[in-house]
């Protein structure tokens, strides 16, 4: 009787019984279940040894870190480690500069095909990876890329999404700043550089966590282009553990938890734009 | 500072033309006003005098030089926008000292007159601050700083005030003028209020349509509007115009207004053989005084019942249904005339202009 009288008084709690809300509460419960469950049966299993794989226990019977210990002692790890930091972060600075560069040209300069070129650059979001692959391998195969940083980097310096998306960011920016620099005595790039980026950094961010994101994630071109287990990303470094003898999944666990730290303080950092980011892209359009 | 000469300026968007073909000289030091309504070509004008625009057609020139084809930066102006255009990412003092971000000065003379600039516009403590911790005023200051601190030759001002509340533009409209009287630099100022360009400027420019219809100083065209469009553009309220037809009486001129049975006598000359012609008595509010009696002199004398009344402390306008005819007529402050009741108002001869209907070009002072 007493919280029907406060549920009543109390418009929070009037609206926090409403049986639509706790569906869409549990849908919301189920779907994070669903997302959780096998991260947390990675995070389990590196805490296993191998006898104890096939045990779906989620907590281990006798939990160790002698598998973190393994695997970072190996030094191929901290090699495909690195591999993968180099190559994402290079990837992202150049995402970053050109595709911010081409998107605030064609967002803010007038010239004859301006439409055509961006169409042209959006179009290429339409064709899957797997129709590109074979066209990067024979580039990569005549210029002599195959297995260098250059060959893993050279297909995702720029993209058509961060193009796209720096584009509809700077179409918001008034015209005004920019004049002002103009008038002010900046050249077109400075204008770019000191003026225009700041005043986009939430696309920026975003931008540079997808691209980030992605390429640390990336798998199947790194698997295509290199040859030498020292130039192999740390994705593709884990899956020899699975083919080079048996299958070492509390091996592979245990390096997949150590390479979601790198993204997980990327999103932390950076979360809020990210949301931002995503939102703005939707909207501006 | 500088003169800044447009000699048949035009420019073009497609088919359409915003300007065509204007002439106009600022004088070195001067405070030229471009006034007119949206759309009239007078921001397309600064922009163009800025270089923010290509020209389609004459010349620019600033100092003597022809900058036709020079960069907005190679023309050594400065502007200020309607939105103040200061950079959201950095402080007062680093948006005050962007305007000297090419310049070749040492960094302890850039410094110097940062501090300067924030003086004369009192902004010497919030130097540290970011924009969005600034009010509108403050914010426009920051902007008219920018400029400031490169020492121009030319400012230009494009509507900066019209982001402002009606108190604060006031405020910042006295600070123009005084910065302008302090600094001596040639101002060429856009604006669509008639007010603003009525109490900075020394000279005003009417614009309309992409044409210049009038230029002078703010009396000469209060005084002396060369048409009806300037004529109802300078001046609030805005001048009453009252259809009229001039005849004959007597021998001499005289027009007589439809329909109300008035007429005035019609002394100047250069009307001569426009008998019967379709003319707009011209009269301000400010001329046309509510008063108990009617006009021993001559001059317009009209009755009218009052439909609205505003006090204004010092005076009174009073809305009034002559004959049909809305008329807006004065009284003094203390003098509140209920509305429904009959008045009388007149106006001196002095203060009666003449219009040309169909060309709507000023006839007379009567």
């Amino acid at each position: 009787m007493t919280m029907n009288v406060a549920a009543l008084e109390n418009p929070v709690a009037r609206r926090s019984i409403r049986p639509g809300r706790i569906i869409i509460w549990t849908l919301l419960f189920l779907g994070g279940v669903v997302m959780m469950t096998p991260i947390l049966f990675m995070l389990s299993t590196s805490l296993k040894d191998a006898s104890q794989v096939y045990d779906l226990r989620l907590i281990p019977e006798a939990p160790s870190l002698d598998n973190y210990v393994a695997v970072l002692s190996d030094g191929r790890f901290l090699r495909w480690f690195l591999n993968s930091l180099f190559v994402a972060v290079c990837v992202t600075v150049s995402n970053v500069f050109f595709d911010s560069l081409v998107g605030y040209t064609l967002a803010k300069f007038n010239f004859r095909g301006r439409y055509i070129v961006f169409i042209a650059i959006l179009s290429t979001l339409m064709i899957p990876t797997e129709m590109l692959v074979i066209p990067w391998y024979l580039m990569a195969s005549n210029f002599g890329w195959v297995d260098t940083y250059w060959g893993i980097m050279f297909p995702g310096m720029m993209t058509a999404f961060g193009t796209f998306l720096m584009k509809q960011f700077f179409e918001t920016v008034p015209d005004e700043f920019l004049e002002a620099g103009r008038v002010d005595g900046l050249n077109e790039f400075t204008i770019w550089w000191r003026v225009a980026m700041p005043l986009v950094t939430p696309a920026i961010s975003a931008l540079a966590i997808f691209t980030f994101l992605g390429n640390w994630t990336a798998f199947f071109w790194p698997l295509i282009v290199t040859n030498s287990r020292d130039l192999y990303t740390l994705p593709v470094g884990l899956s020899s553990f699975a083919v080079e003898q048996a299958i070492q999944w509390e091996m592979i666990m245990t390096g997949a938890s150590i390479a979601t730290i790198p993204t997980l303080i990327v999103f932390l950092l950076l979360q809020r734009y990210i949301v931002r980011g995503v939102m703005l892209a939707g909207l501006k359009g | 500072m500088a003169n800044i000469v447009l000699n048949s300026l035009v420019k073009k968007y497609g088919n359409t033309t915003a300007v065509h073909g204007i002439d106009l000289q600022v004088k070195d030091g001067e405070f030229v006003v471009l006034v007119g309504p949206s759309g009239c070509g007078k921001s397309t004008t600064l922009r163009m005098i800025a270089g923010l625009e290509d020209i389609s057609g004459g010349t620019i020139s600033i100092d003597g030089r022809v900058v036709n084809e020079a960069e907005p930066k190679d023309r050594n102006i400065a502007m200020v926008f309607q939105n103040y255009a200061i950079y959201p990412h950095m402080t007062v003092a680093q948006n005050i000292g962007f305007g000297l971000y090419t310049s070749k000065l040492p960094e302890s003379e850039k410094k110097k007159r940062i501090e300067e600039t924030a003086k004369i516009l009192g902004l010497e403590s919030l130097l540290g601050r970011r924009p969005s911790q600034l009010s509108g005023g403050q914010r426009q200051r920051v902007a008219i700083g920018r400029a400031m601190v490169r020492n121009p030759a030319a400012f230009l001002f494009d509507e900066p005030l019209s982001n402002l509340d009606a108190q604060l533009r006031t405020q910042m409209r006295l600070e123009i003028k005084r910065l302008h009287q302090r600094l001596g630099t040639t101002i060429v100022f856009v604006t669509h209020d008639q007010v603003e360009a009525m109490t900075m400027a020394d000279r005003i420019v009417v614009m309309r349509d992409g044409r210049i219809l009038q230029v002078g100083t703010p009396m000469e065209l209060y005084d002396n509007p060369a048409d009806i469009f300037t004529a109802r553009f300078i001046g609030s309220p805005t001048m009453n115009l009252l259809p009229a037809r001039l005849v004959d009486k007597a021998g001499h001129h005289a027009a007589e207004l439809n329909g109300l049975g008035a007429s005035v006598a019609v002394s100047a000359g250069g009307i001569s053989g426009a008998q019967g012609a379709e003319v707009l008595l011209g009269v301000r509010p400010h001329d046309l005084v509510v008063s108990s009696q009617g006009n021993g002199i001559q001059g317009l004398s009209l009755s009218g019942t009052v439909s609205v009344v505003e006090p204004l402390g010092s005076e009174t306008l009073v809305h009034l249904d002559v004959g049909g005819a809305s008329v807006i007529a004065s009284a003094p402050g203390k003098v509140i005339p209920k509305a429904g009741e009959r008045v009388a108002v007149n106006a001196s001869a002095g203060s009666l202009y003449l219009f040309d209907s169909k060309s709507e070009r000023a006839l007379c002072r009567m």
